[in-house]
């Protein structure tokens, strides 16, 4: 035990722990949006709602099934992806020609809905998850704590985000789906199929968000408003990162969680508003946001 | 929108011509009525969701700026009118011009910030900052945290009128609502709104033709955040609260609705757009949680299937202008 800047030595590297799994989310969930606004040119307002739908779904799938975390990690992005084909193929295709503020406002209506249903029927308390065994317990490192499950969420985010980016960067599919991102017509005369390109990738983006709320379930309580209090943040990260880059998105999500757990020990008073701040700085500076192209 | 004109008739007729007047008569007298057939105090507090619906369609309706923020301007005002004439103890009148121009103080920050970016991150900032406030209000004190500030006096408007009157009250917001909706009027059909209009159809082409478009945009937003502030500080004077709810974002999506239902970009959607959507609130509170899912249902089928909004299909309908 030892004191940094007249701090703890644990409490400063469990808030920077904090912020390191935060962090993990605002990557994971704004990759997800910046993939769908990639392709859909949509604003996803439903993916804080579909990262809730993650969670309380490994929730019911523990309290009623009886399968554990392990199958619900994928089972949950699965079925919560399929969700999200159905809402593409019912709702969002229809969106495509018209201004993208409407992408917002029915995607805002599906949020909504998603969360007032959760909350008639699980209230608006938490539900505790409780950890699988095998992730329990923790090393000692002499100057903290190191919980196991914590540094699970940061390693599977981590990798998750840049086997996404590998995927896109790197790999036949994503290349195609950068050129249609590009110019859609020009692929579709190439003999691509576009239309269920876009419906993939909307699928696959939240699914990116229900895994994201699978893995956040046993950190926070599982309630219907987690996902709203999220995305707003996530937002504002995203404007700060700017969605032109996939790694930029990554970096950005994982330093504004570290920035905000900093915050946690030196301000406590600031740490809900400080990635706004950081925003609203970063608008002053380079209104492009950081990774940014300029529209 | 935009003037439908049949080409068949030479000279419009004069009900086409006029059916803004004609739309502002018939409102006038409605809402002369209103009071005496159903609740004053469900008509008042409709009327300053109206004013700020209003103020929040100037953007989107006449810019083509989604501030998906607008309960920050709402809400503080609120707040700083209640404050005002709680704890400093200012009459009604000082106590809304004091919320109004914290409102408008805090629109030409917020707005100078998100007008540097179009389109979607303008939505996203505005909503981001909204929030920041919102955990400000959260956080000080004089705010009450989850309480509120309570029974704020209504007071006597200009020491010659008691608002704890309600008919004297209803009076009261029922010239503000006027007024507001007459400047929005007077704003949209001058050169400033003329600029505005052309802003939203295209803003590349504006800047070509020498319009510095950020200026227009910023006092475009300015106002809209001072109306909002106007409709806040009364809603405050008259419901004797300042709360939480009024800062938080679901009030950012509600004014949304409002104006989606009643027609962006009309003079009086937004104004049908509050009743209906308030009247729904009040009928169907016995739903509980269900009502937020019944306005998610109707964001949906207002973004599918009726974008025009109720005043929007009206208007097309009967080719006039509302």
């Amino acid at each position: 035990m030892f004191e940094i800047f007249g701090i703890p030595s644990q409490a400063l590297f469990g808030q920077l722990l904090i912020g390191l799994i935060n962090g993990s989310f605002y990557a994971l969930l704004s990759l997800g949006l910046a993939v769908i606004f990639g392709m859909l040119n949509i604003i996803n307002f439903a993916h804080g709602a579909q990262y809730m739908l993650g969670a309380l779904m490994a929730y019911l799938i523990l309290q009623y099934s009886g399968l554990g975390y392990w199958p619900s990690l994928v089972i949950a992005p699965l079925v919560v992806g399929a969700i999200g084909i159905v809402i593409e193929r019912v709702f969002l295709q229809w969106l495509y020609k018209l201004d993208h503020l409407y992408g917002l406002l029915l995607t805002f209506g599906l949020a909504l809905i998603i969360e007032g249903i959760a909350r008639n029927y699980f209230g608006s308390a938490g539900l505790p998850y409780t950890l699988p065994e095998s992730l329990r317990g923790g090393q000692n490192l002499g100057f903290m704590f190191l919980p196991n499950y914590r540094v699970w969420v940061i390693v599977a985010s981590l990798t998750v985000c840049l086997g996404t980016w590998f995927a896109i960067e790197r790999t036949r599919i994503g290349a195609y789906l950068r050129a249609a991102t590009e110019n859609p017509t020009l692929v579709r005369a190439f003999g691509i199929n576009v239309p269920r390109m876009i419906t993939l990738t909307y699928g696959f983006g939240v699914a990116l968000a229900a895994f994201a709320g699978v893995m956040a379930a046993p950190i926070y309580n599982v309630s219907p408003q987690m996902g709203s209090e999220l995305i707003i943040v996530v937002f504002a990260v995203v404007v700060i990162g700017g969605m032109g880059s996939i790694l930029g998105a990554v970096v950005t999500g994982f330093t504004l969680g570290v920035i905000e757990g900093l915050t946690k020990v030196f301000f406590p008073e600031a740490s809900n508003t400080v990635i706004f701040v950081i925003m609203a700085i970063v608008l002053l500076v380079r209104p492009a946001g950081l990774f940014g192209r300029r529209a | 929108m935009e003037r439908v004109v049949d080409p068949l008739t030479k000279k419009p007729s004069v009900l086409r011509e006029q059916s803004e007047t004609i739309g502002f008569i018939v409102m006038g007298t409605a809402l002369v009525v209103a009071p005496f057939v159903t609740y004053p105090l469900f008509v008042m507090q409709a009327l300053c969701f109206a004013l700020f619906a209003c103020a929040f369609n100037l953007l989107i309706g006449y810019v083509g700026l989604l501030s998906f923020g607008h309960a920050l301007y709402f809400g503080w005002a609120s707040y700083i009118s209640a404050h005002a004439a709680k704890v400093w103890g200012l009459p009604p009148e000082l106590a809304i011009l004091t919320g109004t121009a914290a409102a408008a103080g805090l629109g030409l920050i917020a707005g100078s910030l998100a007008i540097r970016r179009q389109g979607i991150y303008f939505a996203m900032i505005t909503l981001a900052l909204a929030q920041m406030m919102y955990f400000v209000a959260l956080r000080l004190k004089f705010t009450g945290g989850e309480d509120g500030i309570q029974a704020v006096p209504r007071g006597t408007l200009f020491g010659l009128f008691d608002l704890r009157n309600d008919m004297t009250m209803y009076v009261f917001v029922l010239v503000v609502f006027l007024s507001g909706m007459l400047l929005i009027h007077r704003i949209i059909n001058s050169p400033f709104g003329e600029v505005l209009k052309a802003i939203r159809e295209n803003e590349t082409r504006a800047i070509s033709l020498g319009y510095k478009t950020d200026r227009y945009k910023l006092l475009a937003f300015v106002l809209s955040a001072t109306l909002a502030g106007v409709a806040g500080s009364t809603k405050a004077i008259l419901l004797q609260i300042a709360s939480l709810t009024d800062v938080n974002w679901p009030m950012s999506g509600e004014v949304v609705l409002m104006s989606l239902v009643g027609g962006l970009g009309t003079i009086f959607g937004p104004v049908v757009g509050s009743f209906v959507i308030l009247a729904m609130q009040y009928k169907l509170a016995f739903l509980g949680e269900w009502v937020l899912v019944l306005q998610g249902v109707i964001f949906v089928g207002c973004v599918l299937l009726f974008r025009r909004g109720i005043i929007g299909e009206l208007a097309n309908k009967l080719r006039i202008r509302l």
